[in-house]
């Protein structure tokens, strides 16, 4: 390797490590006690592994009861999402029912659509229906608006599917229903399953329609508990990082488990 | 092309279905059998998405506390609107935020997705992923739990950019980052980058191994620099990703409203204050229902035209 080459390496190498340092400080200190970090600051490596802080914390905000409230609302709007709209883009792009253009437009102006825009009159039916606060309320507008975008890139892709395979299982007798399920879906499984990692990890990081749905502390979300807490600014050093990580771990966690299928969604995605 | 920040994006030229004719027997077949199967996501999209939007854009020319009947008042509130300093305050604070959510990580993103691309990759392919992971792992986090990590870094007293800063002496510099109006923005804005580095750089990379290599190398026959090949070749051969990345992180950063939430609460003194976070104070904090309606309908009317003018760019790019 040249000397150019060296170096560029080098400037890479060490801004990836900058990019990566915050996470390794709210490990780091995560694990000091109150007085281990006023001893050494921040900075300085931990004299011990000190976890009450991380346990007090996790016991004050409930945080498993929290864990199993994102895992729901997440799985849930997840599998639905991607149900919602495998079903439309059937229709839309192997059914070629009429006006489909606009309806695809439409949606893809729904998912553009902000959430200050929608928030409030959800807020206000939400009560009106009986549903607010609860996590039913946040899975089914979820749904709607994850499947906005899964109906719009479903339906370009299924406008491809070899219609010889839909036509030759018609054929053999099957109905439309079996057509979706037996032919449709398996062959699609790539582009499903990619979306169902997506909504399962962009329901995850929801905050602002969480927030406003869930104020009961056993309905909230990992994001919500830990923002809220937040937003409020009672938390000392100990607790705030004891935050930060219980934050991070899930995320990390779905990194390194759907890093390929992250990495190759958006790719595959953006290419021609 | 997507619309959803870092997503997959499906091919813009297939977006509309264009199929080749069918063949003439079946051009009648009915697609009504298929009519069913739209009914679940039409009735979430009419419920969720579509009755909100009208129900908000009315009630932005209304005056309505949220309890009681709303009273019809007009324009008004659009009037009132655009003369608020803090509204445009608000516009410009967003204007910062998009150039950190959009136009640095787009350059920054160019620069080193080219760099790990040209340099790194072919001597050190798995360097390379390890590297791009890197980069690619703030985005993975709830912008929430982002917030909670640089508020806890950034703290005046315990946090650790200033005890940095104290170790190397600068004890001059250190700073009550995001608590003071002189630097809350750009502090706000260095953790956008942050965040958002990732994506744009994800994008191109993979773009670009869609570039022919020949055109770099009839570009460095012709002695051309590194740079002037990044401007020459890269950025037109990649056009279509810059596009998909600006247009989706501009969006975001209009739709910033769980960062400032966290890091500053819109402070101080309105400092960090985005049109997103002031629509949430009015409907939620001062019960502005009105107004917070006319400030969103703002943000959605803007955000519409600005897909509509990008998509149209693009369509004409692609003719």
């Amino acid at each position: 390797m040249r000397l150019g080459q060296r170096l560029v390496t080098g400037v890479l190498v060490v801004l990836a490590a900058v990019t990566v340092f915050p996470f390794l400080l709210v490990l780091m200190n995560a694990v000091k006690s109150p007085q281990d970090y006023t001893a050494r600051g921040p900075l300085g490596l931990p004299g011990g592994i000190y976890l009450k802080g991380i346990t007090d914390f996790w016991l004050r905000v409930d945080f498993g009861e929290k864990l199993f409230n994102s895992t729901v609302i997440a799985g849930s709007v997840a599998a639905l999402a991607v149900l919602v709209s495998i079903l439309m883009a059937y229709a839309l792009g192997i059914g070629r029912v009429k006006g489909r253009v606009w309806i695809i437009a439409i949606f893809l102006l729904a998912n553009l659509m902000p959430q200050e825009t929608l928030v409030y009159p959800l807020y206000y039916l939400a009560k009106e229906a009986g549903l607010y606060d609860t996590k039913l309320a946040v899975i089914i507008i979820f749904t709607a608006i994850q499947s906005a975008f899964g109906v719009y890139l479903l339906s370009s892709v299924l406008s491809t599917f070899p219609r010889e395979i839909v036509e030759a299982a018609r054929i053999d007798g099957a109905n439309r229903w079996q057509v979706l399920w037996r032919v449709v879906v398996p062959l699609s499984w790539p582009t499903l399953s990619v979306l169902l990692v997506f909504f399962f990890i962009w329901t995850w990081n929801e905050f602002f329609i969480p927030m406003i749905m869930l104020v009961s502390n056993d309905n909230q979300t990992v994001p919500v508990a830990l923002g809220v807490l937040q937003g409020q600014r009672l938390m000392d050093v100990t607790a705030q990082s004891a935050s930060a990580l219980l934050g991070i771990a899930p995320a990390v966690v779905f990194f390194l488990i759907f890093q390929r299928t992250l990495t190759r969604g958006i790719a595959v995605g953006a290419v021609k | 092309m997507t619309l959803h920040q870092d997503a997959p994006a499906p091919p813009a030229a297939t977006a509309a279905p264009s199929r080749p004719p069918r063949p003439a027997g079946k051009a009648n077949e009915p697609t009504r059998g298929y009519l069913p199967y739209l009914v679940p996501g039409v009735v979430l999209f009419v419920a969720v998405i579509a009755v909100p939007l009208v129900m908000n854009i009315g009630i932005s020319f209304t005056k309505w506390q949220g309890v009681g009947d709303p009273e019809w008042v007009g324009w008004q509130q659009y009037q009132k609107l655009f003369s608020d300093g803090t509204f445009w305050l608000s516009f410009r604070n967003n204007l910062a935020l998009i150039v950190a959510m959009a136009v640095i990580p787009t350059i920054l993103g160019l620069i080193l997705a080219s760099a790990l691309f040209d340099v790194v990759s072919k001597h050190h392919p798995r360097t390379t992923t390890t590297l791009r992971a890197a980069f690619y792992l703030p985005q993975v986090l709830p912008a929430v739990v982002a917030g909670i990590v640089w508020g806890w870094i950034l703290h005046p007293e315990y946090g650790a950019a200033n005890a940095f800063l104290r170790l190397v002496g600068l004890d001059s510099w250190a700073q009550n980052w995001l608590g003071d109006e002189k630097t809350a923005l750009l502090s706000v804005m260095a953790v956008l980058v942050w965040i958002q580095i990732g994506y744009p750089l994800v994008i191109f990379m993979a773009g670009l191994q869609r570039v022919d290599p020949q055109l770099y190398e009839a570009a460095a026959l012709d002695g051309a620099s590194w740079w002037r090949r990044l401007w020459s070749v890269t950025v037109p051969q990649i056009r279509q990703e810059i596009f998909v990345v600006l247009l989706t992180c501009t969006i975001a950063g209009l739709k910033s409203f769980d960062k400032i939430f966290v890091l500053t609460r819109g402070g101080p003194g309105g400092a960090t204050l985005t049109p997103s976070y002031f629509s949430f104070q009015n409907f939620f904090e001062k019960a502005n229902v009105g107004y917070g309606a006319a400030i969103a309908t703002i943000l959605a009317a803007i955000i519409v035209t600005l897909s509509f003018l990008f998509l149209r760019a693009q369509n004409k790019e692609d003719r």
